[in-house]
């Protein structure tokens, strides 16, 4: 029986809080885990009836100031552009995650539920699509805003963002050369099973030169440091300069959606998606013969669980990054993009290609 | 032993050049000092106590770090046994004082063989003060004196940075503040206070 429109407004709520809720969440995690790398405590004085509970309302704070804080709008700016940018800049960050699949299937009566909240057939093409409108929201509000600083800072986003637009699409080709596919759902489908009976069949044991490459460039299109360099802010502050209030709080939030963006994508390809080792539809097969028979409903749970637990995993592992690396020059950015990783990535394809002919 | 300049500016090694290695060496360094702070917490909520902290932070507002003291905190103005200023308004420290923050009227003590001054005002405005410890250098009598321990020296008014005489007469030395040395010249104690 086909889904109805109440079951698809459900996965819709339940992904837009997955994403937000991880993103209003990386606030915290980046005060506390930058703390934590550096010997210090971090954000700990928000406090609700003196109950502190570790700085976690520190982005409640945040979020109330943000509300409650005047949004300016510059005499000379562009005022209808200048208030649609953030809107179009955080909309594309959430919209990727319609194809984003978070579980197999769930059994629901006589309804089958498909645990994606759009079944698109080209789901990695619609990604990329949305990952190059990305960049509109930050070149409109930098050019609607009319300072000469954002102006700046939204030639450098225009330049890094297309040009790892380009290496983005090319790091993943190997990917879709061994899978056949571009349905995002099919992907993790074919990274079940194992190799020689204990090895799970994640993308990363076949494209491992893939996904490093494509952390990186996923890394450069969040527009964090290391590649920071639109914000630049200790030297031109960046494309939202003039923004404030809610304004600046969408181009915040959409860093951080776009993090947790391509946490989701990096283990959709390369970690198995929602795949658990040796978990399989009706229940776990150990490599040593046992067999712990499951329902439909747990194994979805376990597959949800563990989708979650390995975008933290990469959540924390960019954080890791983000905090230990300086800002790469504006010059550097493009030599990296173009003259290192594009061909270490066309070079991959080769490399790929002749595996797949070797092994045929 | 120097530093030589000229290593900063060495070309980099081909290891160097390919990014990853020292990226990775990086990212080790910091996801080291990660595990181990997030260890020491965990076993911190849990109840049990490491001898190294997870963190070096000292929550200073309800905690103090100790002083050394040699620092130079809020001046006072020294009192001899009887309770009266040592200060012999001499005007040493006013004609001291490069930032010019003293200000000095004397007038005549009465009824003692030896002194014949003391300060009718002795004010230091502190929002002019330099903390160059030069007045201490200067004074004669050992009356004025930055032993205070207190830092926190704040007001909403120019008016209210001037410290008159009574103020400084009251304030005393706080050794808690800073750090207790034995006869040796070692270390006793460095422990962080609890605030009041």
């Amino acid at each position: 029986m086909a889904e109805g429109i109440g079951i698809i407004l459900l996965k819709f709520g339940f992904i837009l809080l997955f994403a937000l809720g991880l993103g209003g969440l990386l606030t915290w995690v980046e005060r506390k885990q930058s703390a934590i790398m550096q010997d210090r405590i971090g954000a700990n004085r928000a406090s609700i009836f003196g109950l502190r509970l570790i700085g976690l309302f520190h982005p409640l704070a945040d979020a109330i100031k943000m509300f409650t804080k005047e949004s300016f709008t510059p005499a000379s700016a562009e005022k209808f552009l200048f208030t649609l940018a953030p809107a179009i800049s955080v909309f594309f960050a959430l919209i990727g995650f319609a194809v984003i699949p978070f579980g197999d299937k769930l059994i629901f009566g006589d309804t089958v539920v498909n645990l994606q909240v759009a079944p698109l057939n080209v789901g990695l093409l619609y990604l990329f699509a949305v990952a190059g409108l990305a960049v509109y929201g930050v070149v409109l509000g930098a050019w609607a805003s009319r300072n000469n600083y954002a102006m700046l800072g939204g030639m450098r986003a225009a330049a890094q963002m297309i040009s790892y637009e380009v290496a983005l699409g090319v790091t993943i080709f190997g990917s879709i050369m061994i899978y056949q596919t571009v349905d995002l759902q099919q992907i993790v489908h074919l990274q079940g099973g194992t190799f020689w009976g204990w090895l799970p069949a994640w993308g990363i044991f076949m494209q491992p030169l893939g996904f490093i490459l494509f952390l990186t460039v996923g890394i450069a299109e969040t527009k964090r440091v290391p590649f920071d360099a639109p914000e630049g802010e200790s030297e031109i502050i960046g494309y939202f300069i003039e923004y404030s209030g809610m304004g600046f709080g969408m181009y915040f939030l959409t860093d951080f959606v776009e993090t947790v963006m391509i946490s989701a994508i990096t283990v959709t390809l390369f970690f198995g998606g929602w795949q658990v080792p040796y978990l399989l539809a009706d229940g776990f097969h150990f490599p040593w013969g046992e067999v712990w028979l499951l329902n439909n409903w747990t194994v979805a749970l376990f597959q949800i669980a563990s989708f979650s637990l390995k975008v933290m995993f990469f959540l924390w592992l960019q954080m890791a990054i983000r905090w230990t690396l300086p800002r790469f020059r504006y010059d550097q950015i493009l030599r990296l993009g173009w003259k290192y990783i594009l061909p270490i990535s066309l070079l991959n394809i080769v490399l790929t290609g002749i595996v797949i002919m070797v092994l045929k | 032993m120097s530093i030589n300049v000229h290593d900063k500016y060495k070309p980099l090694t081909f290891w160097e050049q390919l990014y990853f290695p020292t990226i990775l060496s990086g990212l080790a360094l910091t996801v080291r000092h990660f595990v181990r702070n997030m260890f020491a917490h965990t076993l911190r909520v849990l109840g049990i106590k490491l001898k190294w902290p997870g963190s070096v932070t000292i929550q200073y507002p309800e905690y103090l770090r100790p002083l050394f003291p040699r620092l130079r905190t809020l001046h006072r103005l020294a009192k001899r046994e009887d309770g009266s200023p040592r200060c012999v308004a001499c005007m040493m420290c006013e004609t001291a004082c490069p930032a010019r923050c003293i200000y000095i009227v004397a007038e005549e003590r009465l009824r003692h063989p030896q002194i014949e001054k003391v300060p009718q005002i002795f004010d230091i405005d502190l929002g002019l003060c330099i903390f160059c410890g030069f007045c201490v250098e200067a004074c004669p009598e050992d009356a004025i004196r930055m032993d205070t321990g207190i830092l926190e020296i704040a007001n909403y008014a120019r008016t209210g940075m001037i410290m008159n005489k009574d103020i400084l007469l009251k304030l005393e030395p706080d050794e808690t503040r800073f750090v207790q040395y034995n006869q040796e010249g070692e270390v006793v104690s460095t422990s962080i206070l609890k605030q009041r």
